[in-house]
């Protein structure tokens, strides 16, 4: 992938070719020294030399070896488990089975439907059953292999459309809803049937969004410590420490306190290390049992049943247009099919609708959305979590009202922009808004006003654009204490050290952590010493998902930094007698502004405070503001603030074959402030090549074998040769421009990039295709026998299409009427209370039910 | 990661040597060479192996040289041999391959990527195992099916009532070799015979060699007349760096009466094995008229698919788009893609028509439409 220079204004921004000089003039007003500046990862060296400890490659003395015997067969009942023949091999040590490991577990409060060993039952191919350990890999192997399990096989579920259509035999039995459905939901804001019928223009399209794959490149792993008795340390290929924390002690009945998870640095996660998982738990209680270090290495097919990716999600759009080209309404239908098990996916469900109005004003809107249970690896949230599907329909159904309308898709977008400050129909609370300028910027970039639509046959242009959370506005548990927490130790070294439970999983956490503390304190990279992801001695970060590391606890290291950068004020005022606000912390040391002489080494000033306040510590946390939302589901979609995206991309399409190539990408991102641009222009290249993958050809695919021989239903191809992922020759050149508008919420200003720079992208080809031959793709990712099918209908005077026909009928339960701001609303639904007791979820599923529960142990009644 | 199961290894330095270890024709002991096919096989557990021989410290085995007279149908001049242990990157740097057989430097160019072509050897490539989507997987996943027809199994999974295997030939050095009618040396301890390349397949997914218990593939044999003599021909340039994916075009025959060109249909730029590849050596007179023509396909039967009646339809004629559309069609019309790969079965069999037609417009200097590579 190249970083092309563009014709136009504004600068593309590209990556320096030479490092920051280190040579520094003793600034009056400093300079900031590594905020926006492209400093040098704090982890970078390690990482290309090999020096950074993985979770695989940890040893400890006594450490054995463990693997999971894991079902081979699709859905069914444990008859028999038998390890006569696994005992048999040289160096076994021993077995557990789901008798070991009764306690449910899951991410979500709501949905604790997983076990460490199937204790009975098994939901998919690849399900655990037993663990067996032993003094190598090779003989955990080879014992694993060994051991013989009977099943009484049940029917499977293959597909939503079957989930949908079988009731029995259930899945899991607990959800409310019934059936084979998790979760189903249904709210509207304001009245989208009124605007519908007053709408010039209405479209109505359905959309298939196939599953995908988070596919990092470090398989999990993970090293379970005994320490004495019912006490233990484990680490682990993790994004979420503290969740894992909490899981461990669950289901091994331990209090907290005498459990530590170290998450090690992650290669790779992209949402698939964020849940708990069985392994990790199984290896603990096998570490408890054994007295002895387990270590469990997950092959590359295993990774795939872990899974949590990219729900299949099928979407039915309607929306109405003014001929004028304003939105007026939009009902969306979503369906999403969630393989095995709970993990996200009650939050996925509203992640399919909550979205969908941030980018543009949207005055009327209906979500309905459901989850089923198939009997396939569970899907849960990779990069974009539950959004890009119906981002992808919304993107492309813009475009096919653009072409309706006879507008421009851009001039189409730019008019119906949301603004900054404003509250949206679902009650989301927007920030600063850049999408005004990144759509300027794309459009500016790949000379869209003269070269869209008049290409020559074969090649086309797509416009797409996107947003995203950063941070997820609550914790998956409901609870009052901080989203992130941060320490900072100093001492008369003059070196500080930093503690924070975020987990750096590649996207370079750790590097915006030292960065700000090494902003606010004047000092350098190499003088900090960073803490992270461990339980045991840092405080509580929810962990690396929904984009919120850079904000949450980039927030809590400036309030902690700042609280230190005071305690050393005070101490070096005093001594020196300099007025407060003329103090200057920079270059390592602590001076007077106006008299740079007068000062000292920032190392003598931490010898000052120690004198004079003793030990030095500071603390600073985060607790994101409170949503205006207040009616069930408002939970999911709230955010401190909204990153935004546009990107076009140039295509080339050979109409005989169907083949085709992107052959440029221009992407422009909202960052609010880049803290580093060279770290952010790495995650804005990184999604457009994740989002090509998931555009052009990644699947999470299944199959079953003919019915008349065979029940199997097993993952079409778990490994990394036939799971298809772009290579590097697979990649456009990329054009990508940070579009900086200073967010007041985030740290210095910052907005997220990990997730949203991928959103555009999938829409963007699709539409690019439409350009290019005339034919819409209705579903990703987009294989070139579908563009043939297209281009054949329409020669054929039939829908020059290709994609899902229809929408099943289904029951999305009671609908939750909320009136939006505009029509004076107050955040809640109408008749709230009574509407729970009528429908009997007065406390089911729902993030916001456990938050009320967990209020009215509180004493409090209502929900505010 | 996926651990190999324990076995006996032994590494002889001559081939006597390594004749003497497996005369007995024990299905328990394998040949390795670079192990690229093998040991991810063993991983998988599909291929089992109590001893394994590997041939790499056979120095005799990796090698490239003129000889004359490369076989009794070929004629004189100078053909090349090479050696079965010569890796997939020198036969790709090879000054010979790459002026002569441009287009076997392309087709063994575009074999997986650049370290697995530091690892793997031409004879391995031959050799190679055919490849089904649901047998190229792990022991515990074949379990979950109850393995197929070509291992433990009743059932072929592609074709349920199908009594035979119908796994495919994936070498991409296989078709191209077959175009150039390079014969092949197998030796074993009785003795040495050469055969014609296409003599080493069955179109049968589990008894795909024709080797004998005992024997060794040693030598691959290219006849001078389907060198291309042109110095420096176009068809060369590109072949070394390796790329070359969906639609990766063969090199051009040169000046000289032998041309040939290959393409390779495949999901991405690298790695890919082929879905389809499509192999042409034509031969024509001075006036023009196609003498000879080979059309081979890999990745659409159990073996290198050659097409004699894509042949027949060009041979006698002059090269022109109608002669190579009623010899593509004749191509499609051979070729059994079957759901045991990437891509959709329908489309992947119009992709030979469409690829034969580009490889042949490619072969006979006829522009055509087929969009350049991605990466070549
Ligand atoms: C990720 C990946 C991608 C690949 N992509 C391609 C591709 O695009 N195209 C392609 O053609 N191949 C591809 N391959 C397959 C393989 O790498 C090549 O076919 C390679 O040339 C095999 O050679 P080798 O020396 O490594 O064979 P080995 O693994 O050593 O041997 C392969 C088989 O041949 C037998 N054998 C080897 N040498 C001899 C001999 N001299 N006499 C008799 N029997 C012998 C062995 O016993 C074994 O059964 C790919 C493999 C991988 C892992
Ligand atoms: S073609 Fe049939 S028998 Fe052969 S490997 Fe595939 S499933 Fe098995």
């Amino acid at each position: 992938m190249a970083s092309e220079t563009a014709r136009t204004q504004p600068k593309p921004t590209s990556r320096p070719d030479s490092r920051p000089t280190s040579e520094r003039p003793a600034p009056v007003t400093p300079e900031p020294r590594y905020i926006g500046k492209s400093f040098r990862r704090v982890d970078g060296r390690a990482k290309v030399t090999g020096a950074t400890l993985f979770a695989d490659d940890l040893a400890f003395p006594r450490m054995c070896f463990m693997k999971l015997v894991r079902s081979t067969v699709p859905h069914g009942l444990i008859r028999n488990i038998d390890f006569s023949k696994a005992r048999e091999v040289e160096g076994y040590l021993g077995s557990i089975t789901g008798a070991d490991t009764p306690v449910p577990f899951g991410i979500l409060p709501v949905s604790q439907d997983e076990h460490a060993l199937c204790p009975d039952k098994v939901r998919m191919v690849g399900d655990p059953v037993a663990a067996v350990a032993a003094v190598t890999e090779d003989a955990a192997v080879e014992a694993a292999l060994a051991v013989e399990v009977e099943y009484q096989e049940l029917a499977t579920i293959a597909s939503l459309e079957e989930a949908l259509a079988t009731p029995e035999p259930r899945i899991h039995d607990y959800p409310k809803e019934g059936g084979n459905v998790h979760k189903a939901v249904s709210m509207e804001f304001g009245q989208v049937e009124d605007a519908l019928a007053g709408a010039d223009l209405v479209l109505e399209d359905v959309f298939f969004y196939e599953g995908s794959t988070h596919l990092p490149m470090e398989q999990h792993a993970a090293v379970a410590v005994p320490e004495d008795i019912d006490r233990l340390t484990l680490y682990s290929s993790t994004q979420t420490p503290h969740y894992v924390h909490r899981a461990l002690a669950k289901v091994l009945e331990l209090p907290p306190s005498r459990i530590r998870v170290v998450a090690c640095s992650n290669g790779g996660g992209f949402g698939g290390k964020s849940d708990p998982f069985n392994h990790e738990i199984a290896a603990a209680k096998m570490a408890l049992l054994l007295g002895r270090p387990v270590k469990i290495s997950l092959t590359r097919e295993e990774v795939f049943y872990c899974h949590r990716g990219r729900h299949p999600v099928l979407m039915s759009m309607k929306t109405g247009f003014s001929k004028d080209g304003h939105i007026l309404g939009q009902h969306l239908k979503t369906a999403l099919d969630g393989g095995a098990y709970g993990s996200y996916g009650v939050a996925s469900t509203y992640y399919t609708g909550a979205l969908q109005t941030v980018t543009y004003k949207l005055p009327a809107y209906r979500f309905d959305g459901v989850r089923v249970f198939t009997n396939k690896a569970p899907c849960g949230p990779k990069r974009g979590h539950g959004t890009p599907q119906p981002r992808f329909g919304w993107e492309v159904q813009l475009d096919k009202a653009a072409e309706k309308l006879s507008m421009d898709p851009a001039k189409l977008r730019l008019q119906n922009l949301e603004e900054p400050g404003r509250t949206t129909a679902n009650w989301l609370q927007i920030g600063t808004m850049g999408l005004r300028r990144c759509i300027e910027a794309v459009v500016e970039g790949s000379d869209w006003s003269t070269r869209y639509g008049n290409l020559p046959a074969g090649r086309g242009l797509g416009l797409a654009c996107g947003s995203y959370l950063c941070g997820a506005g609550l914790p998956i548990y409901w609870n009052h204490m901080p989203q992130s927490g941060v320490q900072l130790l100093l001492d008369r070294s003059g070196s500080v050290a930093v503690y924070c439970g975020e987990a750096e999983i590649g996207q370079g956490s750790d590097s915006v952590l030292a960065a700000i503390t090494a902003e606010v304190l004047g000092i350098e990279l190499a003088d900090i010493r960073l803490c992270v992801g461990d339980t045991g001695f840092t405080p509580v970060d929810l962990g690396s998902y929904s984009s919120r590391v850079t904000l949450m606890a980039g927030n809590a290291a400036l309030e902690a930094a700042q609280r230190a950068r005071a305690l050393l004020a005070e101490a070096v005022c005093d001594l020196l007698e300099i007025a407060a606000d003329h103090l200057v912390f920079a270059d390592n040391r602590v001076f007077d502004s106006s008299d740079p002489e007068n000062g000292m080494s920032f190392q003598e000033a931490c010898v000052a405070a120690e004198a004079k306040f003793g030990t030095l510590s500071t603390v600073g946390s985060y607790i994101p503001p409170r949503s205006p939302g207040k009616y069930r589901g408002a939970g999911v979609g709230p955010s401190p603030t909204y990153s935004y995206t546009a990107a076009v991309i140039e295509i080339e399409v050979d109409s005989e074959t169907g083949l085709y190539r992107p052959v440029h990408v221009w992407i422009a991102h909202d960052i609010g402030r880049s803290l580093n641009p060279v770290m952010v222009l790495g995650q804005v290249e990184g999604s457009v090549y994740m989002g090509l993958g998931e555009a052009m050809m990644e699947e999470q695919a299944y199959r079953r074998l003919p019915a008349k021989y065979s029940s199997s239903l097993v993952h079409k191809h778990p490994s990394m040769l036939e799971y298809k992922s772009p290579t590097f020759l697979d990649m456009p050149p990329v054009t990508s421009y940070l579009i900086e508008d200073p967010d007041p919420e985030g740290p210095y200003g910052a907005k997220e990039v990990g997730q949203g720079p991928l959103l555009p992208v999938m829409p963007a080809l699709a539409n690019a295709i439409f350009d290019a031959v005339g034919v819409r793709i209705d579903q990703v990712p987009i294989q070139p026998h579908m563009i043939l099918r297209a281009l054949a209908a329409k020669a054929r005077g039939k829908a020059a299409r290709f994609g899902p026909s229809s929408f099943p009928e289904i029951d999305f339960g009671e609908i939750l009427h909320v009136p939006t701001p505009e029509q004076g609303g107050d955040g809640r639904s109408i008749d709230d209370y009574r509407h729970k007791l009528r429908s009997g979820m007065r406390s089911a599923s729902g993030t916001m039910t456990t938050r009320e529960e967990a209020l009215e142990k509180h004493g409090k009644l209502t929900t505010d | 990661m996926l651990r190999l199961p324990p076995f006996h290894f032994h590494q002889p330095s001559t081939i006597e040597e390594a004749l003497d270890v497996i005369a007995g024709g024990d299905p328990s002991i394998r040949l390795v060479a670079g192990g690229t096919d093998l040991w991810p096989n063993m991983k998988r557990r599909h291929q089992k192996a109590e001893t394994v021989v590997s041939l790499m410290k056979i120095d005799e085995l990796r090698k490239i040289s003129e000889i004359n007279g490369a076989g009794p149908d070929t004629g004189a001049g100078t053909g090349l041999s090479i050696g079965a242990t010569t890796l997939l990157d020198d036969v790709v740097r090879s000054s010979e391959v790459q002026e002569r057989f441009p287009a076997l430097a392309r087709a063994t160019a575009s074999i997986s990527s650049p370290p697995l072509r530091n690892m793997a050897t031409l004879g391995g490539n031959l050799c190679l195992d055919t490849r089904c989507t649901y047998y190229n997987q792990t022991e515990e996943w074949r379990r979950s099916i109850d393995y197929c027809l070509k291992e433990a199994g009743t059932v072929c999974w592609v074709a349920p009532g199908s009594s035979i295997c119908w796994a495919h030939s994936a070498s991409d050095s296989a078709p191209m070799l077959t175009a150039l009618e390079a014969r092949v040396v197998l030796r074993s301890q009785t003795g040495s015979r050469e055969i014609p390349l296409t003599q080493l397949y069955a179109n049968d997914g589990i008894h795909y060699l024709q080797i004998h218990p005992g024997e060794i593939l040693t030598e691959i044999k290219i006849p001078a007349a389907s060198g291309t003599g042109a110095r420096g021909s176009r068809g060369a340039r590109g072949a070394r760096n390796g790329r070359g994916g969906i639609g990766s075009r063969g090199g051009i025959g040169g000046r000289d009466n032998c041309r040939t060109a290959f393409w390779k249909l495949r999901r991405r730029g690298s790695i890919d094995f082929a879905v389809l590849s499509v192999a042409v050596a034509l031969w024509l007179a001075d006036d023009g008229v196609v003498e000879k023509a080979n059309v081979v396909l890999g990745s659409v039967a159990s073996r290198p698919l050659e097409v004699p009646a894509a042949g027949e339809a060009l041979t006698g004629h002059e090269l022109d788009l109608d002669v190579i559309r009623v010899a593509a069609l004749a191509a499609r019309k051979a070729a059994t893609p079957m759901d045991n790969t990437d891509f959709k079965t329908q489309w992947r069999g119009l992709m030979v028509e469409r690829y034969t037609e580009a490889a042949l417009c490619e072969a006979a200097s006829i522009p055509h439409d087929r969009p350049p590579p991605p990466h070549a």
